[in-house]
């Protein structure tokens, strides 16, 4: 990191903010941008008309509880083994989590490579594949039932519960909260979807769509060009990102996630239904389907008594409004989404503190 | 689940490959980035390569790995006193 160089964008940014002399809300869509920016101190160093949101970018945080319980059910089952990534399991459903119910076949994977091995290590028991996460994640969940289709696995499914960012950003703008002036996109869904994917969002909403990494000085170069851009009143997609991120994004990942899901609406948790905002298998793959399999059904669930996730994923609140924040609701006891995952953004508040 | 790291293609066959990050090596996949070689600096997540990158990118997300690693033993040094 280029100190003389952070100063440079600190700089810019303090003065655009200046010209411009009215609150500026920049939603950060990913959970690992939220983070980043707390460990790293931007928050600190930004002008006070620039207000950081934390959006809905944690895939753990907006899984919906009634999912977390249908895995919980299978778990119960003896003939299943769960292969999850390692975020899941602390998640509360209704009446417990995958942690506390420490089942000896709740395998935790780093990829979904590893629940087809366990696949085929176990072909007495069927393999649940926990299959969540937004298009960073999906691809590997599509390699992983074409390679089941391959070897001809019988004994390996998938709990669909993929989702989709942009129309959750859409939904958004479309009455949620319409005081976000920008948004600071997520890198890594970006190098799937590409960063000409924001552009119908950025064109009919007018809002600078800017995709950054991870780094100080990528995420103030990102803030930077939005706050120039709404300084111009010249509204576009923007990439800071361009070494990882193309245009296109990546074909091969996209056709992977076209030849076996198929968007459809759905619930995000906090949030509702999101049209569009979710991803089933295709019917000629249904046969992978593990709700299809079981015969289950997600029924909505309310969110916890108190709980303002809601709010907080749509950038209204701050965590540190929640009644419950720091008291009945923190790390070690949970009781919205938005506490569970380390990149939750009341977890992260909670952990480094708001800065303001 | 989300956290996606730069790391050295150092095997290679077929889409299966062993990727190195500062020295701890795993078993990968280039099924998404199918003209990745030996020697490529890829960025990998949740088990699969999802682009390359360049070196000198990579070389400053290590150095900030290192970083955060150095600053969270700072921090449980400071929570044991």
């Amino acid at each position: 990191m280029r100190i003389d160089r952070v100063g440079r964008l600190c700089g810019d940014i303090e003065k655009s903010c200046a010209d411009i002399g009215r609150l500026i809300q920049v939603m950060e869509v990913c959970g690992t941008h939220t983070v980043a920016l707390f460990r790293l101190g931007i928050r600190s160093l930004l002008p006070k008309n620039l207000k950081l949101l934390s959006g809905p970018g944690c895939p753990v945080c907006v899984t919906e509880q009634a999912y977390i319980d249908t895995v919980i059910e299978l778990a119960c089952r003896d003939d299943c083994i769960i292969a999850t990534y390692g975020d899941m399991l602390r998640v509360p459903g209704r009446e417990t989590s995958l942690e506390k119910l420490a089942r000896a076949n709740i395998r935790i994977v780093l990829s979904a490579d590893d629940a087809v091995k366990l696949a085929q290590q176990h072909p007495g028991k069927t393999i649940v594949f926990v299959a969540v996460g937004f298009e960073t994640t999906t691809p590997a969940t599509a390699v992983a039932i074409q390679q089941a289709a391959e070897f001809e696995l019988e004994n390996f499914a998938v709990l669909c519960g993929h989702k989709r960012v942009l129309p959750a950003m859409e939904t958004l703008l479309s009455g949620r909260n319409d005081k976000i002036d920008a948004f600071l996109c997520p890198g890594h869904v970006s190098v799937i979807i590409g960063s000409d994917a924001y552009r119908p969002l950025a064109e009919r909403f007018k809002r600078p769509c800017v995709v950054a990494g991870f780094e100080a000085e990528q995420i103030l170069e990102g803030l930077a060009e939005i706050c120039s851009q709404i300084e111009k009143n010249a509204p576009s997609v923007g990439s800071v990102y361009s070494l990882a991120v193309s245009p296109q994004g990546n074909k091969i990942a996209q056709s992977l996630i076209e030849k076996f899901f198929e968007p459809c609406d759905g619930p995000w948790r906090g949030l509702g239904n999101i049209p569009q905002g979710c991803l089933k298998l295709k019917s000629q793959y249904g046969r992978f389907d593990a709700a299809r399999r079981f015969g289950l059904t997600m029924e909505d669930c309310p969110e916890p008594a108190g709980c303002l996730c809601g709010q907080v994923l749509c950038g209204l609140l701050d965590p540190a409004g929640c009644p419950l924040f720091g008291k009945k609701c923190a790390p070690d006891h949970p009781v919205g989404p938005c506490m569970v995952s380390t990149e939750g953004a009341c977890a992260a508040w909670y952990k480094y503190g708001p800065e303001r | 689940m989300c956290l996606a790291v730069p790391a050295t293609i150092v095997e290679l066959d077929g889409d299966k490959a062993v990727a190195d990050a500062m020295g701890n090596r795993w078993n990968i996949r280039t099924t998404l980035v199918p003209d990745a070689k030996v020697g490529d600096i890829v960025l990998v997540h949740a088990g699969f390569a999802i682009t390359t990158i360049d070196r000198r990118q990579a070389v400053e997300t290590w150095e900030l790995f290192e970083q955060i690693e150095q600053f969270r033993r700072q921090e449980e040094r400071a929570n044991e006193n």
